[in-house]
């Protein structure tokens, strides 16, 4: 009975400090519809902070507590509003999601660049008191915990309800332009929300590090918790949030208390946050469709199919010559480069064309690959059958999803890759606790490919064949419905499109690509381990997509170079490891409102050269004759595709000028 | 029997009620008028009828049938097509693959094994886009993207057409072939269900018109019952005809300045702000 009790007191302690974040949280989605996934992170770098005052500085306790509560956090969380996410709310969720998982995987490398790795910890607030509650003992820190989260919810309801920024506030959340006509200044208000809601962050984090540890991912991965509690609320009511916080608090106590600690159940106690998100997720109602046009997106050219093929077998060829002067560790690396190019691949049908965002792609990746182990048939019928695996798990987890889009779609890849992560890919049916399986190299035609450069180009190739099909999807029918779905979907509705089972077809295709890349990877490397295929590996891969350009096959050939390069640099610069991330993240940050990217910049470059020595050359070349190949010319069916790059200067930046507006309580008339 | 009946709807968001017990129907074959002023819940009604704002109470029957719990796909492939005051043209394809997308999904996936090129083009041409066939949507004027909306819609070959607000951003001339292209579509047989604020055009081509204040139907009729209609001019101008300043009537009096009922004080659509207060108020009082 009295373990019940003490469990029972853990769970409202841990729920209290989740309920703390959680509102931070919802707080700055609702008066900036920028939903924060660095949450989590902010919280992480201003308990670091703290621990660096009061610790490493040794200023007082409570000096130090009042510094970073109420002014580094919020002087923080006023830069990063003013700074990084301004105008966020209304760009698409595809983007907004970008820039703050940049923000994410940015502080991640920040701190762990200011902080470098080593054992820290924080006490607990007053660790000798404490109060005795019939058998069960009390912390002095678990009740100042929960008084906490009482006077923060009082206080933000007071906040809300009884003060004139709170109604503005709330005035915000329906209609910021027309707070603006009435005087009122949507920009202050959004900049003082994240400045409260990086307090609560802080004051979560800093609550919680003494139980977890100071870790720069455990505390960031925390944030889980938060978004789970704040779904629950649906993104806009705290009292719920609360509820959620509180819930999952006690959830995951009486897990840990109650849940064998051997066994199949084992992981389950390192997932309930991520397992209630998923659920909270799937029972969300039916989401309506946006109205409200957003600007066109994608702009970076199609090529023609005789024009990707001629590319393709350069860089077949160019690569096989290259690897000719490559040493076994280089072309271990060239492969590697070759199997996140592939992942960015299906990041540029997903993301670029679809408008959809994974925040787990290596999961799929993982996958694909743990399929082919365990097939052992290392043949093209094993590849295959391991990419329909991965691509069956992909539509899987977008099937109980199928009525929401955006944010929720994306939320519910995350809790998937952490219950990949902690629970099926160490679960002893696959690779088993910190264990690895053997893969063995693939056969083509009864040949084993066992030399590493042989294999290497094998992968180009598919790589190749991945980005002619998928130009070549580009150019038909349904690229073309695809691109339509993700500028308007409330006029494809409205013009008779089912838009669901193409949702789940898009995430089932995409993740069966990254899954093919996967099985390749696992047959190159010969050995494969749950730490290849980690979610947190997905953010950097996601971001790189992004920053090299998502919307075009070179892009994610550049992504997967410069990925497989950052752990390179990583090792041989270690001084250096945090900072590459930072660069990555705040690079995502800075470039993520344009998700054409790097090689739309290209692009541009390469197009206003030809348009300099393009007569002399035109004259010389036969320039664009083969298109009649890819498709039959009736004289005016003959697509522009080249002029869509011609003019498109004006719609690089345009994610951050697109319009959209959700039918809610904003505009209730007319 | 009417192709459209809008049953007792309500919508409220929160406290708000944007649609007050509206009830009203569309007759085939002819042009229907939603007006009212900016507010009065249009728009609302509009994404009721085709499914993207679900109805707090009350139905919606289109060519017999209760479509009041169908899905937004759903409904269109029964033969009803939209275009918005917001404009939602793919932005990233040019104005030819609009509609292009517009019959692959009207056509589904039969579609995918046909090839016809000329239809797309026609459709462009009829609506008067065809020289912007090759620019990017989200680069073309407004006028021509309400007018794309328009051809993807008719792409689908409706039974009915909702057009949210079609001429703004046409010039006169231009408005005047909107208004022969919208009397065309409809000897074709196809019904129209308008929300506009150009009042030449509206009482120009409608057959019938509903006026919406609040929410609420407030007048139902001809367009000359509408015009002399007490409680529309209130409505719009705050005032009626009934009114009378030294025998010359309010009516008379706007006529002189406007030509077009925009409700006073308050902007067009979303664009374009204007605040237009005509002068006779003044003298009014």
């Amino acid at each position: 009975m009295s373990s019940l009790l003490s469990f029972t007191i853990l769970g409202i302690f841990s729920g209290a400090a989740y309920a703390i974040a959680a509102s931070g949280l919802v707080l700055t989605y609702t008066t900036t519809r920028v939903f924060n996934i660095a949450h989590g992170a902010f919280g992480m770098v201003l308990s670091f902070v703290f621990w660096d005052f009061s610790q490493r500085q040794g200023l007082p306790t409570w000096l130090s507590l009042i510094l970073v509560l109420f002014v580094v956090a919020p002087a923080f969380g006023f830069f990063v509003q003013r700074v990084m996410t301004r105008g966020l709310g209304e760009a698409p969720v595809a983007v907004s999601l970008v820039v703050t998982v940049g923000l994410f995987v940015g502080l991640i490398g920040l701190a762990q660049q200011i902080w470098p790795p080593e054992s820290r910890s924080l006490p607990f607030f007053f660790p000798e008191s404490g109060v005795q509650i019939g058998e069960v003992y009390v912390t002095a820190h678990q009740l100042i915990t929960i008084a906490l989260s009482i006077v923060v919810a009082a206080g933000l309801y007071v906040l809300l309800n009884r003060t004139r920024v709170g109604t503005a506030m709330r005035a915000s959340v329906d209609n910021p332009e027309l707070l603006k006509l009435y005087g009122g200044k949507p920009s202050q208000v959004a900049a003082l929300s994240w400045a409260i809601g990086s307090s609560l962050a802080a004051l979560a984090g800093i609550l919680l590090t003494p139980v977890i540890g100071l870790d720069y991912f455990e505390l960031t991965l925390l944030v889980i918790s938060a978004y789970a509690a704040a779904m629950l609320g649906r993104l806009k009511s705290l009292p719920l949030t609360f509820v959620g916080a509180m819930g999952l608090g006690l959830l995951q106590s009486y897990a840990v208390a109650y849940l064998p600690s051997e066994g199949a159940f084992a992981g389950v106690r390192a997932v309930v946050p991520a397992l209630f998100l998923f659920v909270v997720i799937v029972a969300m109602p039916q989401a309506q469709l946006r109205i409200g046009q957003v600007k066109g997106i994608v702009s970076a050219p199609v090529p023609t199919l005789q024009r990707s093929i001629g590319w393709g077998l350069s860089l077949i060829v160019a690569m096989a010559i290259v690897t000719l002067a490559l040493s076994d560790a280089n072309l271990l690396l060239a492969g590697t480069a070759a199997t996140y190019a592939m992942v960015m691949l299906s990041l540029v049908l997903l993301t670029g064309y679809g408008g959809h965002v994974s925040l787990a792609q290596f999961t799929f990746a993982g996958v694909g690959a743990l399929a082919y182990a365990k097939l052992d048939s290392p043949n093209l019928l094993g590849l295959l059958l391991a990419a329909l695996v991965a691509a069956g798990v992909g539509a899987l987890v977008a099937l109980p999803v199928l009525r929401l889009t955006g944010l929720y779609l994306a939320l519910s890849t995350l809790a998937f890759g952490v219950l990949m992560d902690k629970l099926v890919f160490q679960a002893s049916f696959a690779f088993g606790f910190n264990g690895s399986l053997p893969a063995e190299p693939m056969s083509v035609l009864g040949i084993a490919i066992t030399e590493p450069r042989v294999y290497v180009l094998v992968m180009v190739i598919f790589f190749v064949l991945m980005a002619v099909g998928l130009l070549a999807l580009r150019r038909g029918r349904l690229g073309r419905v695809l691109i339509a779905m993700r500028d308007s979907p409330a006029a494809c509705g409205t013009l008779g499109l089912d838009m669901r089972w193409f949702r789940v077809a898009l995430f089932g295709i995409s993740a069966g690509m990254a899954g093919l890349a996967g099985a390749l990877f696992a047959g190159l490397r010969g050995t494969i381990a749950a730490t290849d295929f980690q979610l947190f590996a997905s953010l950097p891969l996601l971001l790189l997509a992004v920053v090299c350009g998502v919307t075009s096959v070179t892009g994610a050939a550049a992504g997967g170079i410069f990925l497989m390069m950052l752990p390179v640099l990583q090792s041989n610069y270690p001084g250096l490891a945090g900072l590459a991330f930072a660069v990555i993240g705040f690079g995502a940050v800075a470039l993520g409102r344009d998700p054409n990217g790097l090689a739309n910049l290209g692009f541009k470059l390469g197009n206003r050269i030809r348009a300099l020595v393009g007569p002399q050359l035109g004259s010389i070349l036969p320039d664009r004759s083969g298109q009649g190949g890819a498709r039959r010319r009736s004289g005016r069916d003959a697509e522009p595709e080249e002029s869509l790059d011609v003019s498109d200067e004006s719609y690089a930046t345009s994610g951050v000028g697109a319009q959209e507006e959700v039918i809610s309580g904003g505009s209730a008339r007319g | 029997m009417a192709l459209l009946e809008v049953d007792d709807v309500v919508v409220q968001f929160g406290g708000v009620t944007a649609v007050d017990h509206a009830s009203f129907t569309v007759e085939p074959g002819q042009i229907t008028g939603l007006i009212g002023p900016n507010g009065a819940g249009k728009t609302t009604c509009f994404n009721v009828i085709t499914g993207l704002q679900k109805p707090t109470k009350g139905h919606v029957r289109f060519a017999g049938k209760d479509i009041t719990s169908l899905p937004v796909h759903r409904r269109s492939r029964r033969g009803m097509a939209r275009t918005f005051q917001r404009l939602e043209a793919f932005g990233s394809l040019t104005v030819r693959e609009n509609v292009k997308v517009a019959l692959d999904i009207h056509r589904g996936a039969k579609g995918l094994l046909q090839r016809s090129a000329t239809d797309v083009d026609e459709l462009l041409e009829r609506v008067g886009v065809a020289i912007y066939a090759d620019e990017r949507a989200d680069s073309v004027p407004t006028g021509a993207a309400r007018l794309l909306e328009l051809a993807r819609c008719l792409a689908g070959d409706p039974k009915l057409l909702l057009l949210d607000e079609p001429s703004s951003g046409l010039d006169e001339s231009e408005t005047d072939a909107f208004g022969e292209l919208l009397q065309e579509l409809t000897r074709e047989g196809k019904a129209i269900l308008m929300v506009e604020h150009d009042m030449d055009l509206v009482m120009g081509v409608c057959d019938d018109i509903h006026v919406l204040d609040f929410g609420k139907v407030i007048a139902s009729g001809k367009p000359a019952d509408i015009r002399t209609n007490p409680a529309v001019q209130k409505a719009y101008l705050g005032y009626s005809d009934v009114d009378e300043v030294d025998g010359v009537s309010a009516r008379e009096l706007v006529d002189e300045t406007r030509t077009d009922l925009t409700p006073v004080g308050v902007g067009v659509g979303d664009d374009a702000p204007t605040t237009t207060i005509p002068p006779v108020q003044e003298d009014l009082r």
